[in-house]
């Protein structure tokens, strides 16, 4: 009986110590998806954060890919537990979005507001926010880590084939005949397929994905893609794929694997895999350079769009801890984060200040061509068909294209037949958002 | 005479049933709701739901790669089912007859079970991967070409390669319990009767066999209908195209990546109106063949 008591008393007294603790220090939720090296370096920015304030207490936790993460905060949404912030990937906006009609989610501007942080929009680069704004240009999430796809290449397979980094679609077809000749298994891959080479591919052409400029004006929006460009550079993807300079490797990352052992020389997708190139590929010379031009669409590229994540918060929670949630926004965005997250990681530094930063510390003379993607979202101003994309269901609808897609690489359809299915199949998942968020 | 027993009690026997009346209704009420769910469409966050009656049953009806996923389903479910119960049997007479280090062979051959189903499938589709794979290396030298990020068949061949691998050591520990408890007389009498050792499994063991096959026969196609989807989805996430897109991955695909909890829980319903055919027409049917 003594023992119960004592025990009693002990847990009492460490629940009473814990609950102090947790008092001196308002403690914010921030679930995300940034797995490996990424995710060591949001600990170590919540670290640092942690360390530096005296009121508040940022617990990063990591929730799985950013599907996962998505789809646990929404569960938690429903369930009373949500965290203040979560992150969320690009496709992910128009859901959060219409939740926010529903007042599921607090605004990064109106945070910022009321927690008097005078908030400069301007500071951020214009390709990277205008994906998050909504109609009156307010920023709803907070852009996190925002990569665009970028053309990978192997120098020295390029050098033994004497060809040079090509820069428009006839010549990466060229280059992939020559790189086929001189003995490269899988010249020419990509991964994100629909991001690389049909939203990027799209907006890099000025030609619109869908109708109501890209989604952003109104849920009525209807998928377009299904034009002759789009259409052309399909096929042209596909017949590469018959005489073998153009080989298949999954619908994520998973050809990297090809890039990383030297069997595919030239590789489109993400800007953010410099981090993990820099440390693996030991044996060959590798670069970035800006997406191929399709010379009979256009003349002169636009710009592409982005991928990547933003912050967004989450209504239900104490004042006191939105406060947290806006100092440490703004602690992530200040240049230096910014500019180690660019340097570390491959991602664009989201704001002009970070930039400077990495250009004044000299980081593109050690690491030449880093800054690519910065220079293609930049390159000129977003117009409504580049500003990036806002369909509903649009996690599902690029599962329907990877599907149309793989249908066409296998033989099975021709790229007219499959792009005007995945339109047709799009805009059915389109007319049920709108119909469930109206 | 009947006996009857008479409770002095009117609440007694309710209470004595009411542990029962528990489980049933926990294991109805989510089937009750998933019935619910199916006749609306909700919004991912929850605020409104619309009633559209069978809306979401005709959707996936008027879905031609809907009704193709039954047929994946039915390939997928009963190769495994082959795969993992012929491989075990035979691994199980084989180690039924081992004399020396018996124990040694029959930890090895359970090993497998410890792994999770997603592991199963990661550790299957590294080696099969067409970059960087060992296996696909050896096809690629004996003239396959492997590459089940494009070739449907080959993706579902892997994923029902991988999930029998990892039911084998199940079913191998059932088989080899069943033939350890085959009388040894039995075996012996046949033997002085001329009886081969061929004719002595399918005469004998084989027979006595069959309540242990016929339950192994339930769990596995009931592993390969439902389990298996951990380990579709880490691997070819129901690719290329929809060659591998299973019925319960797509309740998942429906209802988890694309926040379509209407269409997700019609999904779940009609899965649960299969296994409940299923599992009548087992028992029904297929019970009459088996020897107590």
């Amino acid at each position: 009986m003594n023992m119960k008591n004592t025990f009693a008393a002990a847990a009492a007294a460490s629940v009473a110590a814990s609950s102090a603790f947790a008092a001196d220090k308002a403690e914010v939720q921030f679930w995300h998806a940034m797995g490996g090296q990424l995710g060591e370096i949001v600990d170590k920015f919540a670290a640092d954060y942690n360390a530096g304030s005296d009121s508040c207490q940022i617990n990063a936790v990591y929730k799985g890919n950013y599907t996962e993460n998505m789809t646990a905060a929404i569960a938690a949404f429903r369930a009373g537990e949500q965290p203040h912030v979560v992150q969320v990937f690009e496709v992910g906006t128009a859901t959060m979005m219409a939740a926010g009609d529903k007042g599921a989610i607090y605004p990064v501007y109106k945070l910022m507001q009321d927690a008097g942080i005078d908030f400069d929009q301007s500071a951020y680069l214009p390709a990277v926010i205008s994906y998050y704004t909504d109609t009156d240009n307010n920023l709803l999430s907070l852009p996190f880590n925002s990569s665009t796809p970028v053309l990978w290449y192997n120098k020295d397979a390029l050098d033994k084939a004497g060809v040079a980094v090509p820069t428009t679609w006839d010549e990466v077809e060229a280059a992939a005949k020559a790189l086929k000749a001189s003995g490269v298994a899988k010249p020419f891959s990509f991964g994100w397929q629909s991001w690389s080479n049909i939203e990027n591919y799209s907006a890099w052409h000025n030609i619109p994905l869908g109708t109501e400029e890209n989604g952003f004006a109104s849920l009525k929006t209807e998928f377009t893609f299904n034009n002759e460009a789009v259409v052309n550079h399909i096929q042209r993807i596909a017949d590469m794929g018959k005489d073998g300079t153009f080989v298949y490797g999954g619908r994520r990352g998973d050809s990297r694997g090809q890039f990383v052992n030297g069997e595919t020389a030239l590789w489109i997708n993400s800007s953010a895999y410099y981090g993990g190139f820099k440390k693996d590929i030991k044996d060959f010379e590798f670069g970035q350079t800006m997406l191929p031009l399709d010379t009979a669409v256009a003349d002169a590229p636009q710009n592409s769009i982005i991928g990547g994540a933003t912050l967004w918060v989450l209504n239900g929670h104490e004042k006191p801890e939105y406060a947290c949630v806006a100092d440490f926004f703004q602690f992530v965005s200040a240049a230096d984060q910014q500019a180690y997250w660019h340097q570390n990681t491959g991602y664009v530094p989201i704001t002009t200040a970070a930039y400077d930063v990495s250009k004044e510390q000299g980081f593109y003379n050690t690491d030449p061509m880093t800054d690519t993607a910065i220079k293609q979202l930049s390159l000129n101003a977003p117009t409504p068909a580049s500003k990036g994309l806002r369909f509903g269901n649009f996690v599902q609808i690029r599962d329907i294209i990877n599907e149309e897609l793989e249908a066409v690489w296998s033989g099975e359809k021709d790229a007219q037949t499959a792009m005007d299915a995945a339109v047709e199949r799009g805009n059915a998942l389109l007319r049920k958002f709108e119909k469930a968020n109206d | 005479m009947q006996k009857r027993v008479v409770f002095r009690s009117r609440l007694l026997p309710y209470l004595l049933v009411l542990p029962q009346i528990a489980i049933t209704v926990i294991f109805f009420w989510p089937s009750y709701q998933a019935i619910e769910s199916s006749f609306f469409i909700e919004d991912a966050f929850g605020f409104s739901r619309e009633w559209v009656a069978l809306d979401n049953y005709t959707e996936l009806f008027d879905d031609p790669g809907y009704l193709k996923s039954f047929r994946t389903t039915l390939i997928f479910g009963v190769s495994v089912a082959f795969l993992a119960m012929s491989i075990s049997l035979g691994l199980a007479v084989a180690a039924n007859r081992v004399v020396k280090a018996a124990t040694g062979y029959r930890t090895l051959l359970i090993w497998p079970y410890a792994v999770a189903p997603a592991l199963a499938g990661v550790i299957w589709y590294f080696l099969m991967n067409p970059s960087l794979g060992i296996v696909s290396y050896w096809l690629k030298g004996v003239g396959v070409d492997w590459n089940h990020y494009l070739n449907g068949d080959q993706a579902l061949l892997l994923v029902i390669v991988a999930a029998a691998w990892k039911q084998v050591s199940y079913n191998f520990l059932f088989f080899l319990a069943g033939l350890q408890s085959i009388p040894k007389s039995m075996l012996e009498a046949a033997a002085i009767d001329r009886a081969g050792p061929v004719r002595r499994f399918w005469t004998i063991v084989f027979p006595l066999l069959t309540p242990t096959t016929f339950f192994l026969l339930v769990v596995n196609l009931v592993y390969a209908f439902f389990d298996t989807f951990a380990l579709i989805h880490a691997t070819t996430e129901g690719g290329p195209v929809d060659a591998t897109s299973v019925l319960v991955f797509r309740v998942y695909n429906t209802g988890f990546i694309g926040q379509d909890y209407g269409s997700s829980a019609a999904q779940s319903v009609i899965l649960m109106g299969l296994v409940i055919a299923m599992t009548f027409v087992q028992f029904r049917y297929v019970e009459r063949k088996v020897q107590y």
